[in-house]
């Protein structure tokens, strides 16, 4: 007993962590994503935006949907919304905490990759490198407004036979790496204190429906756990059960059939139980033949 | 028992973790053969598209029937499939369970294997050169140039080493140009596979969450039968073996008294287990022909009752052992019409 409750508290208090640190190596992973995918901006007119954007924006909905697939309680979640009302009573608060802390969990690796690439400033500068004013840049000058936006769209290729006599390529990028440090630093310090708030604000605005909504949250959760358990242990003693009373049968079988009574001989008790009367190559055999063409009704 | 329970919750509990491993490692080396492979890409006309799209769809096809390999509830779901009906009936919604769970675990490793190929842009760049746009990207207007040279000089893009279409196409803008498709299409492929696991693993609670609960609790079911059953078929195994080695010692040790005619000498009470456990084996000439009899003539398997006189015949070793069984053996005939 002592060890079951060693053993649920563990996965209670381990519920939390073990979600906290699916999301630290979702974070992880981002990180290591973006490390290792080699960004190639095509810097053709049209396409750089569409790239750019994209490689900032869809890999993040992946991590946000791999957050929610990977997230156990999402399931207990939409299990609970779900399920017909029967004997218990749905309670809405409950299922709109999960729902948050479910969200809030899922959304740190699509932020985390977010805020890696535009600090790194290569999706930014793919994307706009078009949409640049080339008045405000020296060497854009004299330039018909057809090559002023093909020349634009070679900014983030650096080795471009284009780029490479121009210097006006660098001042382009410096000031779209800036803007996009900018935003990133931006968005990372508001996202902070936005949580630094919540954490502090808290406590100070329903703490005690806050303290109801997490305590059957993780009933919930504990309840399906003890549920899957109960239900392997009783599949255990099922099959222990039937297979018992399989080779019973086949044991009265055979003696229903045998003239001659098994004697009762000097060896140990134990050794005969677990022969359970079958002693024969062939008793062997047909035991296992009718294992396989006819197993017992459940 | 309490051992064998702990045991029990750790395999089924862990049946999951471990196929998930195993679906990870895949996984893994299935990444590590992509950047292990040494990708040649032929830069012929016609090659190329054979080559980029075999090294883009045939691994993957591979890794997912190693899957299939790999998981050791493919033997299980097969039985499951194949066994006659007898007394107890089969469920097709148990059966597309364990289908259904083992092709999902199957499909992770092409499915990464497809991500890194397109992420990663070698492939397309190798089977789409032929069709980049030159009249966008170059100079369509090159003369002295035939359909088919165009084609030639466009099939050597990956090959930059012996590229000399500078003037039609620049290198580096073709090979930006399919990168950049490539990728797109790679993540547009990660997009749909996540939002399918996704729509399946959240709109399954939504409709029919009973029979799902029936349907897994009946394949752990079965899972844990046939484990359980191995294991009384090898304890049993066990005893098996240990009386009929026991029953030929004891045979070999009989024989020897009636050939010697030596009296087995009393042994005092307090020779204890030690004795006991020789089988009335002590000396070397005695052990060779013990372990000789082994080899060339094994013991029936069929333990007779310990009054019966067991006729193993090991002194003369080209006589068949005698069976003592005859009666027993028709019955046993009857049986296997049953």
């Amino acid at each position: 007993m002592d060890r079951f409750r060693m053993i649920f508290q563990y996965f209670q208090s381990n519920s939390e962590s073990v979600m906290n640190g699916i999301c630290g190596l979702l974070a992880l992973a981002s990180v290591k994503m973006y490390t290792c995918f080699e960004f190639s901006c095509p810097c053709l007119p049209r396409y750089n935006m569409a790239y750019g954007l994209g490689i900032m924006f869809i890999p993040p909905i992946i991590l946000f949907l791999c957050g929610l697939i990977l997230n156990r309680q999402s399931l207990v979640m939409l299990d609970e919304w779900r399920r017909p009302q029967g004997h218990r009573k749905k309670d809405l608060a409950v299922i709109r905490y999960m729902c948050s802390s479910i969200v809030q969990r899922a959304m740190v690796a699509p932020v985390v990759w977010i805020i890696v690439t535009l600090l790194d400033g290569k999706c930014l500068i793919c994307a706009f490198s078009g949409s640049m004013d080339p008045e405000k840049f020296v060497g854009f000058a004299n330039v018909t407004p057809v090559q002023v936006e093909q020349l634009l769209a070679k900014v983030p290729c650096k080795d471009d036979e284009l780029m490479r006599n121009n210097t006006s390529h660098k001042a382009v990028s410096r000031y779209l790496r800036c803007w996009s440090q900018a935003l990133g630093w931006s968005i990372l310090l508001i996202l902070i204190v936005a949580a630094f708030l919540a954490r502090w604000l808290r406590p100070c605005f329903n703490q005690a429906s806050l303290l109801q909504a997490r305590h059957w949250s993780n009933y919930i959760d504990i309840e399906q756990k003890i549920f899957e358990e109960t239900c392997c242990e009783h599949s255990r003693l099922f099959a222990h059960k039937c297979i018992l009373h399989f080779f019973e049968s086949m044991r009265q079988e055979i003696k229903l059939h045998n003239f001659s009574l098994p004697r009762e001989g000097e060896r140990d008790e134990g050794e005969e139980d677990l022969l359970q009367g079958i002693t024969d190559q062939d008793q062997v055999n047909k035991l296992l033949k009718t294992w396989y063409y006819d197993k017992p009704p459940l | 028992m309490d051992k064998f329970r702990m045991i029990f919750q750790f395999f089924q509990s862990n049946q999951e973790s471990f196929m998930n491993g195993i679906c990870g490692i895949m996984a893994l080396a299935s990444t590590q053969m992509y950047s292990a492979f040494d990708f040649n890409c032929p830069c012929l006309p016609h090659y190329n598209m054979v080559y980029g799209l075999g090294i883009l769809l045939v691994p993957p096809f591979i890794l997912f029937l190693l899957g299939f390999v790999l998981n050791n509830n493919i033997s299980m779901l097969a039985e499951e499939w194949r066994r006659p009906q007898g007394q107890r009936g089969k469920d097709p919604a148990v059966l597309r369970y364990m289908f259904c769970s083992m092709a999902q675990r199957a499909m992770i490793a092409p499915a990464v294997w497809v991500s890194v190929t397109l992420l990663d842009g070698k492939c397309i760049t190798c089977a789409f050169c032929t069709s980049v746009p030159v009249e966008t990207l170059g100079n369509a207007s090159h003369p002295l140039l035939s359909q088919g040279e165009v084609q030639r000089v466009l099939a050597q893009i990956p090959c930059k080493e012996i590229y000399n279409g500078q003037e039609l196409i620049a290198n580096e803008v073709a090979v930006r140009y399919l990168r950049c498709i490539s990728q797109a299409l790679g993540w547009c492929f990660v997009l749909l596979m996540t939002t399918l696991a996704f729509l399946v693993r959240s709109l399954r609670p939504c409709f029919s969450q009973a029979a799902f609960l029936k349907s897994r609790y009946w394949s752990h079911y079965i899972d844990i039968e046939r484990k359980l059953f191995d294991e009384t078929c090898a304890e049993h195994a066990r005893s098996f073996a240990k009386i009929c080695i026991q029953q030929f010692f004891e045979g070999m040790s009989t024989d020897l008294v009636a050939a010697r005619c030596h009296l087995p000498r009393k042994t005092s009470e307090d020779a204890g287990e030690a004795s006991k456990k020789l089988l009335g084996i002590t000396d070397r000439g005695t052990m060779n022909m013990a372990l000789k009899s082994w080899h060339r003539c094994k013991p029936p398997l069929h333990l007779h009752p310990p009054a019966l006189p067991s006729g193993n015949g090991w002194a003369g070793a080209e006589q068949p052992p005698v069976h003592p069984s005859t009666p027993r053996r028709e019955t046993a005939a009857y049986y296997s019409l049953v």
